[in-house]
């Protein structure tokens, strides 16, 4: 595959290569350096559309940030007219911005490690389990996966209802328990843990997956050498089956990391359109600020700051993908 | 196996079993209190000591939830937006991937770079210039104005999966039957295209399920009376309260079909995502 997906074909094959291809370089050469124009052209409508759709808003993010832009200049009565970095100095200089950047992090980490935490385990029960439990697990895996965001969210603002729900209903048959009428979303912590439980469930299935098609490919030879070594379980498991996971781990983490990070509809859903002051996260800040408060340019510098604050995220993604779209 | 150890093994089996169906139940639970509370008779729903198991099976909150707003409209609407969606992605994305994936020229490692970056971008972050440039364009409460937002995300999505597929045909197919006398064109058509029509179905299935799914552009982008199937979902709960048996009947209607899709694509899906994870 690596000859097909490298740009370079004077590139010197990695080590562990299929054997090389039966037809040689030049006829693939002449017929790719004539014509340029044939990929670009094939390329043009998505770049078009895409330019369309995301360059120029992405680029109008960036402008906007810099603008005064409220309800008079959506309606066209004013100029909208640049700023310089007031937006930013304003929405920096705001103690509820760091709070809520605060509880954005905390809330995504949370998500991301017990996702990630939960789902490793889960990926190795299935492992030691009978075929008959597996085939149920997963199909609650992927009942749960393939959830719409939505529905799963409104299935849970109905589990976790105060009166009704049968999660204070269950409690509450402990002894000594009485939650019938609790409102696990009278305080922000306590709500914003529900969400992350409806985040983790819906998040583990596809670690779960990734993982378990990632575990058949340790080499069974490897961890049994391992345990003549005398590892235990725990050790086989750090030093054998972890390291060769990693490039999956780290994939996973990252894509956790920015899909946590951009949590809306469950908050947005949860507190009916109008999350309280104790729920904002940057997502639902960033939109309240443009759509309830109207300043279309400070909601789009906070989403901006959003968007740094993952590039680090990204990177690595980044890197990781490219890594493996050399070896494919 | 020798003899004398199996009563251990299959007594530590006995055990994992068991933890095994603690996970199954609880991953499965809200699934099954949806579709419990969907069939069950309304009054029973709001019992404050609620049966764990169905207490009869109605079909009054289906009727019930059909009457909420207009549920067929919105469903029309999804799948006019969806299946639009889904067409030009494909056909788009189709010859993008091809472009990425089968040429050597200058510039492509940027625009692969690009493509994977943009998928990164937060939609909730472009929610603001979208609903100006919609705005702009006079195309704000119109299908084909959320159609053109969707291509935000679907559209990388395609490029990225079909190219997946497409690394995966050895070249040497194609290059067999130009050797044989084909053009490139009918190389593609007869070889490869045959053999990609899997993963273009995996693919068109899952970016349909993506757009359908899709919940903030629909609700900044459309007003009450053009929503979309997944902001019909929030009819239910009125200034008088939630109906929520009614409610659940809703999501098993919206859920069930979606779930059947992923079914019948995910094993294919994941398998492409992780492909090449580990020999790297």
């Amino acid at each position: 595959m690596s000859a097909a997906d490298t740009t370079t074909p004077i590139k010197v094959p990695p080590p562990r290569q299929a054997p090389p291809p039966t037809v040689p370089e030049s006829p693939r050469r002449k017929r790719t350096s004539g014509g340029a124009a044939v990929p670009w052209a094939l390329l043009a409508p998505c770049l078009l559309i895409l330019a369309l759709v995301l360059g120029y808003p992405l680029g109008r993010l960036v402008t906007l940030s810099f603008q005064e832009f409220g309800q008079s200049q959506l309606w066209g009565f004013k100029p909208a007219e640049s700023v310089g970095f007031d937006n930013f100095a304003e929405v920096l200089g705001d103690g509820e911005f760091w709070a809520v950047v605060v509880r954005t992090v905390v809330f995504a980490a949370a998500c991301v490690i017990f996702t990630m935490v939960i789902g490793m385990l889960i990926a190795l029960l299935l492992q030691r389990v009978s075929g008959w439990v597996k085939t149920l697990i997963n199909i609650a895996l992927v009942a749960s996966w393939g959830m719409p965001i939505i529905v799963a969210t409104t299935v849970f603002k109905w589990l976790f209802d105060s009166d009704y729900g049968i999660f204070n209903a269950l409690l509450s048959k402990l002894p000594g328990v009485d939650m019938i009428g609790h409102n696990w979303f009278a305080s922000g912590p306590e709500g914003l843990a529900v969400i992350t439980l409806l985040v983790v469930w819906g998040a583990v299935p596809f670690v779960v997956i990734t993982l378990s098609a990632g575990l058949t490919q340790v080499p069974k030879e490897l961890e049994e050498a391992a345990r003549l070594d005398g590892a235990g379980a725990w050790g086989v498991f750090r030093y054998v089956t972890l390291p060769i996971l990693k490039p999956i781990i780290v994939m996973l983490t990252t894509l956790s990391v920015i899909w946590d990070m951009g949590v809306f509809p469950q908050v947005f859903v949860m507190r009916g359109g109008h999350p309280e002051a104790e729920f904002q996260l940057l997502t639902t800040y960033s939109y309240n600020k443009a759509f309830v408060v109207n300043d279309y340019a400070q909601g789009s510098a906070i989403a901006l700051l959003t968007v740094v604050l993952l590039l680090g995220v990204i990177g690595v993604y980044m890197r990781q993908m490219l890594k493996i779209g050399e070896v494919e | 196996m020798s003899t004398a150890g199996v009563s251990g093994p299959r007594r530590s089996k006995l055990g994992w079993n068991l933890l095994g169906l603690l996970v199954f139940v609880t991953a499965g639970f809200p699934v099954y209190w949806m579709l419990n509370t969907a069939f069950k008779p309304a009054k029973d729903a709001i019992d404050p000591d609620p049966s764990l198991l169905p207490t009869g099976v109605t079909l009054s909150n289906f009727s019930r939830a059909l009457d909420i707003a207009d549920f067929w409209g919105s469903v029309g609407r999804s799948l006019i937006v969806s299946l639009a969606v889904v067409v030009i992605g494909i056909v788009v994305g189709m010859l993008a991937a091809l472009a990425i994936s089968r040429f050597a020229f200058r510039g492509r490692k940027v625009v692969i770079v690009g493509i994977l970056a943009v998928q990164m971008v937060p939609l909730v972050a472009m929610i603001i210039p979208v609903f100006l440039l919609l705005n702009d364009l006079g195309q704000y409460d119109r299908l084909t104005g959320l159609i053109l937002t969707y291509l935000t995300f679907i559209l990388p999505f395609t490029v990225w999966t079909l190219r997946g597929f497409i690394v995966n045909i050895p070249r040497e197919l194609e290059e067999a039957a130009m050797v044989d006398g084909c053009s490139r064109t009918t190389a593609f058509l007869r070889v490869v295209f045959p053999l990609l029509a899997p993963g273009m179905v995996a693919t068109s299935v899952y970016g349909f399920i993506q757009a359908w799914n899709e919940y903030l552009y629909a609700l900044m982008l459309m007003s009450q009376q053009n929503q979309t199937a997944t902001v019909w979902l929030g009819n239910f709960t009125t200034k008088h309260g939630t109906e929520y048996a009614p409610m659940m009947a809703g999501s098993t209607m919206m859920a069930v079909p979606i779930v059947v899709l992923f079914l019948l694509v995910q094993r294919k899906m994941a398998a492409g995502l992780t492909a090449g994870a580990v020999k790297g």
